[in-house]
């Protein structure tokens, strides 16, 4: 009896009877950014050993009904989809892992036995439209080209015509919740377990870049390469800026990114993993520590260059063993503190803007703070009489200790000259400086204040012409009047006319 | 007489009166006369047996073939005969209801059975899915063996079909989809029970995960199997009257069906998680078949105690039900052609300067030659012919309606370009 029951526990641990066809991998790279901000990367990768070609009927399991009946029925061989917003700003931030366009860019490699490519590629581009909410059926002849240099086929290639290749970009096309809402529907698990919980759009809306991709491309089923299966890659980069957020530490969290953190694994992925880039730059010389102690480190060579990354396995049971949620931390270990920075942001018509830095500065070097700002317009009973003076930014305050070059004996302060006592020094090798820069003189735009008047001048001249013809026209009578024989005055002046030799009145 | 009976019944009836045949029983005796007619579709041949034969069961009058023939034990004298017949015409071949049911989109309310709309519209093509919801892969590993299951148990089903419409199947599985609707637990079953006026409310959240088919035009029958989640099981749905239904399985008109399959709690609460689930895909695919042939409107109504009707086997269509599909099918596809013709024309009416271009003319010609033949054929009782002119005829007056130059807006009516003007 026993060892019935242990055989029925054995077939029943040895797993589902039938050998799957389909994979899935999730991943998610964290790498923090030479700014300070942090880049998240988010990898889903399904994988199908079947034949998307031939065969009328399909099964679907892991693999999207909607994206597996799209190829089959297109003659697809590979598909590129990329929504972006933002810009990656190379210079700050570094080589990218993955690039895309700002707007919506679609290239897709046809199958030969495609008659006509146009056609198909319109189709497509319908379809893609529905299936993504994104208003890709703008794409036509006037935004569609073939290029012949660029642009081959990222998977498995028979040949390559060129001819069946078409790219397409709209750089205006905004990515925003309804783009990502049907992206995570494609997931095996949705939203609902693994990585994919982190995907939230209120947070993920809320930073310097997002861009969400779909690569679809046949692969090598195994190293010999005998066989071709389909491999679904959904790709998503999102870049935070933890300073405007926060409190102006480098610091970061999982909770603090994504509002969330990691709870549980997707059954179905076979492998789930966490990848944060803790390779130390030379720059700063700066240690990391990242919290809970990562299982495993991982090393590897990555845009040409030597990267350590610490591994965390989501499903590894020791993970979850000490608390239920996995949240990722990383700190940064400085021998001094050099950087503190404290933003307030203004509030219209409340307060001003308050930027405070405290910051070392190394020898013999310029150090440039720049702030970009935008002019707006106020409302028009908020100017001052002279508004084309222009509108004055109070100096900068740098405020210093400077290390002297003699050293100062600690004196009373009621023995010394008021000179040497307005700042008060703590020890003698370095004095209190406080300087203030020139005022700023913006020219703000002011709208033209004589309109006013010359509204009500052309106004009133309108009416009072009108108005006063028609009442004009209106009222006014005619009468016809008698010529009157005159009084006393006027029969004197005709006597005088007689006698000048002219008419009489 | 006999042939005033025949005449009465209906179109293509011929009644014979073959030699003595010693084979002893129904079906056999219904193969080997298959062998000597011309079933063509649309006909029907039945044959009349003396009373004392023993060809029928005791007790049976009328036996149905599976194609398109039927035997009639001739007994109590004509007048019994003419009512058999014409009963077996009703049962066979198409009736005034039937064909009311196929305009049932065309005609008032009050005039129809409550039945009447639950049909699938004629098609040129139907696309079949065939998905298994799994609320809680944690708890359930389901697998279903959907590719020889379909092999097996549809796909000759849809080949018999085939004259009637292009049929694709595919299949999914979907995780974590969940129904809209909480089941009640019942103390005194122990169960989870889905009340039947809730059934509605299941069917909105799940088809948002069900995807669109987004390759085709054509309508899509969604076939659900739905395995509880470990917290839910067992999971019943109740009738109107409180039982619960025997095959645990619903479907809506027009749209398709969902069937919720248990699974056995473990013996021992300590086993593994995730139990793993194999699904029993006979059961399954009886009842999805059984519903596949309501939603096209091939159920069998009551029929009379002496009527006895051979067993399908695996094709689980008979020829006369095919031939009941067709002629409803045919009247469907020329009613709505007219309709859209009539609309096309009301159109012109309205708007007097929109440009028709050559071939949309062609199209209309076309559509209106191939009405008028399909209405020809139909009356002379030749169902294949009249089915293909009719697809034709759907075919050549939706293309004509939908071109992109008939659009209503391009189209300004005179006094508007007169304000222009002005």
């Amino acid at each position: 009896m026993l060892a019935a029951a242990a055989l029925l526990l054995l077939l029943l641990a040895a797993g589902p009877g039938r050998a799957r066809r389909d994979a899935l991998r999730e991943e998610l790279l964290l790498s923090p950014l030479p700014a300070g901000e942090v880049a998240a990367t988010f990898q889903f990768r399904t994988r199908w050993d079947a034949d998307l070609q031939r065969g009328a009927v399909s099964h679907y399991r892991l693999f999207p009904k909607a994206l597996g009946r799209l190829v089959a029925a297109l003659g697809v061989r590979e598909l590129h989809l990329a929504l972006t917003q933002g810009f990656w700003r190379t210079q700050a931030w570094g080589q990218p892992p993955l690039q895309a366009p700002a707007g919506a860019e679609l290239w897709v490699w046809f199958q030969p036995t495609v008659t006509n490519v146009d056609k198909a590629w319109k189709e497509l581009s319908n379809v893609l439209s529905g299936i993504f909410c994104a208003s890709l059926n703008f794409i036509d002849s006037t935004n569609t080209v073939t290029p012949t240099a660029s642009f081959k086929p990222l998977g498995l290639a028979n040949g390559t015509d060129h001819h069946l290749l078409r790219y397409a970009v709209l750089p205006r096309e905004v990515v925003c919740t309804e783009n990502l809402t049907p992206w995570k529907k494609l997931l095996p698990c949705g939203s609902k377990a693994g990585l994919a919980v982190l995907l939230k759009a209120e947070r993920l809306f809320h930073s310097s870049y997002h861009s969400q991709a779909v690569h679809i491309r046949p692969v090598c089923r195994d190293a010999s390469c005998l066989a071709v299966s389909w491999e679904l890659r959904q790709t998503l980069t999102v870049v935070f800026d933890t300073f405007s957020s926060g409190q102006g530490k480098k610091d970061w969290s999982l909770f603090k990114m994504f509002s969330r953190t990691l709870t549980d694994t997707c059954p179905l992925a076979s492998q789930s993993k966490v990848y944060v880039d803790i390779s130390p730059k030379n720059k700063e010389k700066e240690l990391l520590e990242v919290t809970p102690t990562p299982a495993s480190v991982h090393e590897a060579i990555v845009q040409g260059d030597k990267r350590t990354y610490a591994v965390y396995d989501l499903l590894s049971p020791s993970l979850f063993n000490t608390s239920r949620s996995l949240n990722v931390q990383l700190k940064w270990k400085r021998p001094q503190d050099s950087c503190y920075i404290h933003y307030q942001p203004a509030q219209d018509r409340r307060r001003p803007h308050l930027l405070e830095m405290l910051i070392q500065l190394p020898a013999n070097s310029v150090t440039k703070i720049t702030i970009q700002f935008e002019r707006a317009l106020l409302k028009w009973t908020e100017y001052p009489p002279d508004p084309n003076h222009g509108f004055y930014v109070s100096s900068s305050v740098l405020s210093a200790l400077v290390p002297s070059i003699s050293a100062m004996k600690n004196m009373d302060v009621e023995q010394s000259p008021l000179f040497t006592s307005l700042f008060p020094s703590s020890d003698g090798s370095s004095y209190f400086v406080r300087l203030y820069t020139e005022p700023l003189l913006v020219n703000l735009p002011t709208p033209d204040f004589s309109m006013p008047y010359n509204v009500i001048c052309l106004t009133c001249t309108v009416v009072a012409v009108c108005y006063g013809s028609f009442y004009n026209l209106l009222t006014r009578t005619f009468h016809v009047e008698e010529p009157s024989r005159g009084g006393l005055a006027k029969r004197l002046a005709n006597v005088i006319r007689k006698f000048r030799g002219v008419p009489p009145l | 007489d006999l042939a005033s009976a025949a005449s009465q019944g209906g179109m293509g009836i011929g009644v014979k009166f073959p030699a003595l045949l010693a084979p002893p029983s129904s079906p056999e005796a219904d193969a080997a006369l298959h062998l000597l007619q011309d079933a063509s579709l649309g006909s029907l041949t039945v044959y009349v047996v003396p009373e004392t034969s023993s060809l029928l069961p005791q007790g049976i009058s009328v036996y149905v073939g599976k194609h398109r023939s039927a035997l009639v034990r001739a007994g109590g004298g004509l007048a019994t005969l003419r009512t058999r017949i014409r009963q077996l015409t009703q049962v066979m071949s198409f009736t005034a209801s039937s064909i009311a049911a196929a305009l049932s989109d065309r005609v008032p309310d009050g005039q129809l059975s409550p039945d009447a709309r639950r049909h699938l519209k004629s098609s040129l093509g139907y696309e079949i899915t065939f998905s298994l919801l799994n609320p809680d892969p944690k708890s359930h590993t389901v697998d279903w063996d959907i590719e020889d299951a379909v092999n097996r148990y549809v796909q000759p089903v849809l080949d018999k079909l085939s004259l009637v419409a292009n049929f694709s199947v595919d299949s999914q599985i979907l995780y974590y989809a969940v129904l809209g609707v909480t089941p009640r637990f019942d103390k005194e079953s122990s169960s989870f029970l889905l009340s039947a006026h809730s059934l509605p409310h299941v069917i909105n959240p799940v088809e948002a995960r069900l995807g669109s088919s987004a390759a085709s035009l054509y309508p899509v029958l969604n076939f659900l199997l739905y395995v509880p989640e470990r917290s839910h099981s067992p999971l019943y749905i109740q009738d109107k009257d409180g039982t619960p239904v025997s095959t645990n399985a619903f479907h809506s008109p027009r749209w398709g069906g969902i069937m919720i399959y248990n699974v056995e709690a473990p013996a021992s609460p300590q086993a593994s998680l995730p139990l793993h689930v194999d699904v029993d895909m006979v059961r399954v695919m009886e009842v999805f078949l059984a519903q596949l042939r309501l939603l096209f409107g091939l159920s069998r109504e009551e029929l009379p105690a002496e009527f006895l009707l051979e067993s399908l086997g695996n094709e689980g269509l008979a020829d006369w039900e095919l031939d009941r599909l067709l002629w409803a099918h045919t009247v469907e596809n020329i009613a709505t052609v007219s309709t859209t013709l009539t609309s096309l024309a009301q159109l012109l009416d309205k708007i007097g300067n929109i440009v028709i271009k050559d071939d949309v003319a062609s199209e209309v010609y076309r559509a209106v030659a191939s009405v008028q033949s399909a209405m020809a054929e139909l009356a002379t009782g030749h169902l294949h012919s009249a089915f293909q002119a009719s697809k034709e005829a759907v075919t050549s007056s939706e293309r004509a309606f939908f071109d992109p130059s008939l659009l209503h807006l391009l189209y300004f009516p005179d006094d508007q370009k007169f304000a222009i003007y002005i």
